[in-house]
C-alpha cells in the first residue's frame, strides 16, 4: 500500500464537505478531470479523484504491422513529446534486430531529445503552470499573499532584473507578461534546434531504427549551436526567477511544503545514450543503462534502491484496478516466458500483456477508467510500488544526484547534488547552478526541478556538440546502419519521456508485431486504484492536502490543487483515469471564473 | 457590430464582416494534442499575434483552447462551449475540431472520448454530442491535423473504436452558417505556418475583407496542397539524376527507401517545418505521406520503396546516367579558370591594342600628336 507518511494531524473534528469539480483542466496535455470533497472548515481536501477518458488502442491497432513502423506510429501517442516515444521505440528496436546506432546519430539524437527538454519544460512552465502563480491568478486566490510579494524584494534581481516578487509574478501574466511572451519564443527558438535534428516537431521525421537520416553538415551543428547560445541567458534567469518565487512561496505560505506531497517514491529510466557504451544488447543493458547521461534508477523514501535497467525492466507490473479491459491473465499464452539472460517474465509485464477493450457506462463503483496501473514490484519489501515521476524532471535530478554516476565537463553529480555549469552568454557570466536534494517531494519541489533541468539539458547539449563535431571533423559522418527484421525477436527501450519514465515493450513473430505495449509517465503518475487497493501517485498527493487560497467556497478557484496537479506535467493523451472515494453522483459542480476570455 | 447567434437562426453578418468573433477549439477527439502544440510553434503568424489584436484587419478573437486557457478548467472554461451548443453565445464562432472522430454507436453504454459532462447525469459527454450541437450552429468550421481531417492514424486498420475524419462524420458537402465547407488542414501534426494562415485567411473572410479561402475537392487550402513534396523538394534533382540513395546516411534523393513524395499533396520541403527550418525528404525523413487521405494503410510499411518508385526509377535511368555524365563533363569545364589569368612576361588575354584607350602606341595619340605639331 503507497501512502504518504501520514501528516501529524490534531484529532480534528470533520466539517461539512463541499463537493466541487474541474473538468476538463485546462493548460495540460489531453483531457483531466479533478473531483474533489473539500473541508472548509479545516481548509482541507478529504478526497480527491481524478478522470480523463480516451482510449484510441495503439497496442490493439498496431498487432501484424511491420516493427519497423513502430516508431512513426508510437510518436502519435503523444502531441507534445511524440519523440519521445520515437526515440524509445528505436531502443527497442535497436536491441530486436541487433544493431547499434553510429555514435554520430546517437549524438544526433541525444541533441534533438535535449532540445525537446528545453522546449517542451518551457512552454509547459512558463506558459502552462506558471499561470497558476502570476500576479493576475495570486490577486483573485491570495490577495494578502500579493501584498506581500510587493514590498519583498527579489533575491535575484542581479540575475533577471525584477525588484520584487511581484514584479516577477506579472511577468508571468498570460499573453501579456514579458517572461510569458518571451517563453514562448524560446519555446520556438528550442523547438528549431529540434528540427535541426530530428526533422520536425513533434513527430520526427528523421529518426530511424538504426540511426537518423539527419545530414551531420558543419552547418547543422552551426544553426544548432547558435540558437543555444542566444536562450542561455533566459535560462539562467529562469532558474533566478523560480528559486525567487518558490522561496517565498514557503515563506509566505509556511505548510505549503504539504501541497501536493507525497512519500519519495521516484522512478526514473534514463536518457542520452553514451555511444562509447551502448551496444543495445540486453545481456549488456545493465552496464549501458548505467552509462546514460540521465542515470537511470528507482528512489524509495530518499534512498536509491536499484539503477540498474534489467530489475528496472523485471519490476514493472500491470495491474489491472478499475479499468474498461477484461484481464488476459487466464485468458492469454504469455510471448516471452524467459529474458534474455534466463530471468523469468511475469504474466503482468508489458511483453506478456495483451489488451483487451471492453468499453461499458463510467461508473464510480465499478469500471471508469481507460488506463491500466503500471506498478514496480520491490522483490526486498514484497510490495507493489506506486512510482511517479515528479513530473520527469524531479526524478531524473534526484536519482542522478545521488547516483553520482554522471561526469561530463559541463554537468557533474556529487551523490547529494548535480552541478550545472553554463558557459558566459551575452548578459549574463559563466553560471554555476547546483541543484540539491531537496526535502520533500511536493509540488512546488517539482516545479522547481524544471527549471533546473533545462538548465542541464542546455549544459548537456553543449557537451554533445562538441562530441558530435569532433567526429566530423575527423571525418566520420556515418549516421546509419542497415539491418534485417528477424523472424521472431523481443526487445525494449528505456528513455525519459519530458514527463518522466517510459518504457516500450516489443514481440516479434514472422516478422511482425506479435505484440508492443508503450508506457509512458502518465499512467505511472495518474493511475487508478490497483488490484490491491494502492492508489496512484496524483490522488495519493491531492488527498489530506492544506489548502491555503484566501476565497471561501463560494467563489474558490482551486489553485492549490491545481497547483498539485499540473506539477506532474500531467499528458493526458494516452488516457488516464484516476479515482478513489465513494463515487457518488456529483450533487454540486462549481468552478473557478478566471479570465474568461483574452484579447 | 456582433450579430447573436440564434437558436438554429443564421448568422448575418454586417456587410463588413464581423467585428469580433470566438474560437472554440477541441482537441478532445482522438487526438495527441499534438496540434495544438503545433499551432503554438508557428511564428508567421503567431496566435499571440492574433489574439493581441496585432494583425490590421482581423477581427477582436477570443480564443478558447485547453492548453494555452488561462482558467483553471471545469465548467468557467465550458462556459462558451455550452452556450454555443445552446444557441446562446451572441457571437458568431469557428469550431476548430482536433483529433479523429470515433464511431459511439458500436460500444454499447461506453465511450471512447468525452469532452466535460452531462449537467444533468454527470455522466461523459461525447465528443458526438458537442460536434452535433456546435457544428450545425458555427458561422466556420476548420479540421486541424490529419486526425481530424480523414481519421489518421488512429482510424487504420485494425483499430477498435472505428473513428473517422470530420467531413466522414458530417458529410462532405456540410456547410456551415457562414457558408462555407469544412476547412481541412491535414498534417500529422500540422505544419504550424500552414495552419496559422488558413486560420488567419478565414478570419479575414469573417471581417469581411477577403472572400472564403480557396479549397481543392479533399477541403485543403489549394495554395498549400496544390503542389507535390517531390516538386518543392531539395532532393529533387537527384531524382531527376536517377542517382538514388541506397540508406539514410545519403544526401540523394530517398524514393527507392521509402519516400512518397513524388505522389504526396504537401508543402512541408518548400516551406521547411518551422521559419524554414527542418522538414521531411529535404533534411533526411522519408514521406510518409502524413498529410493524406490514405494515411498511414495506404503507404506501409514506411521504409520500403513505394511500389510505384521500382518503375519510375527504371525509367529514368537511362536519362538520368546520361545526363549526370554530361553535366560532370561541363561541371569539370565549369571549375577551371581561363588559360590567360598568369604571370608571365607576356599578355595572352587576346587583347587587342586598339581598344586601350589612349595607351603610348594608341594611334589615336600619335595622330593627336601630329595634329598639334605647331
Amino acid at each position: 500500500m503507497t501512502a504518504t507518511k501520514p501528516r501529524p494531524a490534531a484529532a480534528k473534528k470533520r466539517g461539512e464537505l463541499t463537493e466541487m469539480a474541474w473538468d476538463p483542466i485546462t493548460r495540460i496535455i489531453g483531457n483531466l478531470g479533478v473531483y474533489t470533497k473539500i473541508d472548509f472548515a479545516n481548509r482541507e481536501v478529504v478526497e480527491c479523484h481524478t478522470t480523463s477518458s480516451l482510449f484510441r488502442g495503439y497496442s490493439v491497432f498496431m498487432k501484424g504491422k511491420d516493427p519497423r513502423d513502430a516508431g512513426f506510429i508510437t510518436s502519435r501517442i503523444c502531441g507534445i513529446c511524440g519523440d519521445n516515444h520515437t526515440t524509445c521505440s528505436v531502443y527497442a528496436q535497436n536491441m530486436a534486430y541487433g544493431i547499434k546506432t553510429p555514435p554520430l546519430a546517437e549524438w544526433i539524437i541525444n541533441l534533438g531529445e535535449a532540445a525537446e527538454y528545453m522546449f517542451d519544460h518551457t512552454l509547459f512552465q512558463d506558459n502552462l503552470v506558471f499561470v497558476d502563480f502570476c500576479e493576475a491568478m495570486v490577486k483573485q486566490t491570495n490577495p494578502s499573499v500579493l501584498a506581500r510579494a510587493e514590498k519583498t524584494a527579489a533575491p535575484g534581481r542581479d540575475v533577471h532584473g525584477y525588484a520584487t516578487i511581484a514584479d516577477i509574478m506579472r511577468a508571468y501574466n498570460p499573453f501579456e507578461g514579458e517572461v510569458y511572451k518571451e517563453a514562448l519564443k524560446v519555446s520556438r527558438i528550442t523547438r528549431e534546434m529540434f528540427c535541426l535534428m530530428e526533422g520536425r516537431h513533434v513527430h520526427p521525421s528523421t529518426v530511424y531504427p538504426g540511426g537518423v537520416g539527419t545530414m551531420p553538415q558543419p552547418t547543422l551543428f552551426t544553426d544548432y549551436l547558435s540558437r543555444l547560445i542566444s536562450i542561455l541567458d533566459f535560462v539562467k534567469k529562469a532558474v533566478a526567477m523560480n528559486d525567487d518565487i518558490f522561496d517565498f512561496w514557503y515563506e509566505a505560505l509556511p505548510g505549503y511544503e504539504e501541497v501536493g506531497r507525497r512519500r519519495v517514491l521516484l522512478g526514473c529510466w534514463g536518457a542520452f545514450q553514451n555511444p562509447d557504451v551502448v551496444d543495445y544488447r540486453y545481456e549488456t543493458m545493465t552496464h549501458w543503462g548505467r552509462a546514460m547521461h540521465v542515470t537511470p534508477g528507482i528512489v524509495v523514501d530518499g534512498k536509491l534502491l536499484t539503477t540498474d535497467l534489467v530489475d528496472i525492466n523485471l519490476g514493472i507490473r500491470i495491474l489491472l484496478g478499475s479499468s474498461y479491459y477484461k484481464d488476459w491473465v487466464g485468458e492469454e499464452e504469455p510471448f516471452v516466458n524467459f529474458d534474455p539472460l534466463g530471468n523469468p517474465v511475469d504474466i503482468r509485464h508489458p511483453w506478456n500483456q495483451t489488451t483487451l477493450p471492453d468499453p461499458g457506462k463510467r461508473d464510480f463503483d465499478d469500471r471508469y477508467s481507460w488506463v491500466m496501473s503500471p506498478r514496480w514490484f520491490d522483490k526486498g519489501s514484497g510490495e507493489h510500488l506506486a512510482l511517479d515521476t515528479g513530473g520527469g524532471c524531479f526524478a531524473r535530478l534526484y536519482v542522478t544526484a545521488l547516483a553520482n554516476m554522471v561526469d561530463t565537463p559541463y554537468v557533474k553529480s556529487t551523490g547529494r547534488s548535480v552541478l550545472i555549469t553554463l558557459p558566459k552568454s551575452e548578459r549574463l557570466p559563466e553560471t554555476t547552478l547546483e541543484w540539491k536534494i531537496p526535502r520533500w517531494s511536493n509540488a512546488l519541489e517539482r516545479d522547481r526541478s524544471r527549471a533546473y533541468f533545462i538548465a542541464y539539458a542546455a549544459a548537456m547539449s553543449l557537451y554533445f556538440l562538441e562530441r558530435a563535431m569532433q567526429r566530423v571533423r575527423g571525418g566520420d559522418m556515418r549516421v546509419f546502419t542497415d539491418f534485417d527484421v528477424p523472424d521472431e525477436a523481443i526487445g525494449c527501450g528505456f528513455h525519459e519521456a519530458v514527463r518522466g519514465t517510459l518504457s516500450h515493450h516489443l514481440v516479434i513473430r514472422d516478422r511482425k508485431i506479435a505484440n508492443y505495449h508503450p508506457y509512458p509517465p502518465t499512467p505511472w503518475n495518474g493511475s487508478p486504484r490497483d488490484s490491491y487497493g494502492t492508489p496512484g501517485p496524483y490522488e495519493d498527493a491531492i488527498q489530506n492536502m492544506p489548502i491555503f487560497e484566501e476565497n471561501g467556497p463560494e467563489n474558490f478557484k482551486g489553485v492549490d490543487i491545481m497547483r498539485a496537479v499540473r506539477s506532474f506535467d500531467p499528458c493526458l493523451p494516452c488516457g488516464v483515469h484516476m479515482y478513489v472515494g465513494g463515487g457518488r453522483t456529483l450533487k454540486k459542480i462549481h468552478s473557478p471564473m478566471f479570465g474568461a476570455s483574452h484579447g | 457590430m456582433t450579430q447573436g447567434v440564434g437558436g438554429g437562426g443564421a448568422v448575418i453578418p454586417h456587410e463588413h464582416g464581423f467585428d469580433e468573433i470566438t474560437i472554440l477549439w477541441i482537441s478532445e477527439g482522438m487526438s495527441c494534442d499534438g496540434d495544438s502544440v503545433s499551432m503554438t510553434a508557428s511564428d508567421q503568424p503567431a496566435i499571440e499575434d492574433v489574439v493581441l489584436g496585432l494583425i490590421p484587419g482581423l477581427p477582436k478573437v477570443n480564443l478558447h483552447n485547453k492548453v494555452l486557457s488561462p482558467a483553471a478548467g471545469g465548467e468557467e472554461f465550458l462556459a462558451p462551449y455550452r452556450a454555443a451548443a445552446r444557441g446562446e453565445l451572441g457571437q458568431p464562432f469557428i469550431l476548430v475540431i482536433e483529433g479523429s472522430i470515433p464511431n459511439e454507436n458500436i460500444n454499447g453504454d461506453g465511450y471512447w472520448t468525452s469532452f466535460g459532462n452531462d449537467e444533468r447525469t454527470g455522466e461523459p459527454l461525447t465528443l458526438n454530442w458537442w460536434i452535433d450541437r456546435l457544428a450545425p450552429r458555427a458561422w466556420a468550421v476548420v479540421a486541424a491535423g490529419t486526425c481530424a481531417t480523414y481519421g489518421g492514424i488512429h482510424a487504420m486498420a485494425g483499430n477498435p473504436t472505428g473513428c473517422m475524419g470530420l467531413a466522414d462524420y458530417l458529410g462532405w458537402d456540410f456547410r456551415s452558417q457562414g457558408g462555407l465547407p469544412i476547412v481541412n488542414v491535414p498534417g500529422c501534426p500540422i505544419q504550424p505556418e500552414n495552419f496559422m494562415e488558413t486560420l488567419t485567411w478565414v478570419l479575414y473572410h469573417a471581417a469581411g475583407s477577403a472572400p472564403p479561402p480557396p479549397l481543392d475537392s479533399l477541403l485543403r487550402p489549394q495554395w498549400l496542397f496544390g503542389k507535390t513534396v517531390h516538386e518543392g523538394c531539395d532532393r529533387a534533382a537527384y531524382y531527376e539524376q536517377a542517382d538514388f540513395a541506397k540508406d539514410y546516411n545519403s544526401p540523394k534523393c530517398q524514393v527507392k527507401i521509402g519516400c512518397w513524395g513524388p505522389v504526396i499533396n504537401c508543402n512541408v520541403p518548400k516551406r521547411g517545418w518551422m521559419g524554414g527550418v527542418g522538414g521531411c525528404p529535404n533534411v533526411g525523413g522519408i514521406c510518409i505521406a502524413c498529410t493524406m487521405p490514405g494515411f498511414p494503410d495506404k503507404f506501409m510499411p514506411f521504409m520500403d520503396m513505394p511500389p510505384g518508385g521500382s518503375l519510375s526509377t527504371l525509367m529514368i535511368k537511362p536519362y538520368g546516367a546520361l545526363i549526370r555524365r554530361l553535366r560532370g563533363i561541363t561541371n569539370a569545364t565549369a571549375n577551371r579558370e581561363p588559360k590567360w589569368h598568369h604571370n608571365g612576361p607576356a599578355l595572352t588575354s587576346g587583347y587587342n591594342p586598339r581598344w586601350r584607350p589612349y595607351g603610348p602606341a594608341d594611334p589615336r595619340r600619335q595622330a593627336a600628336r601630329e595634329r598639334n605639331k605647331p
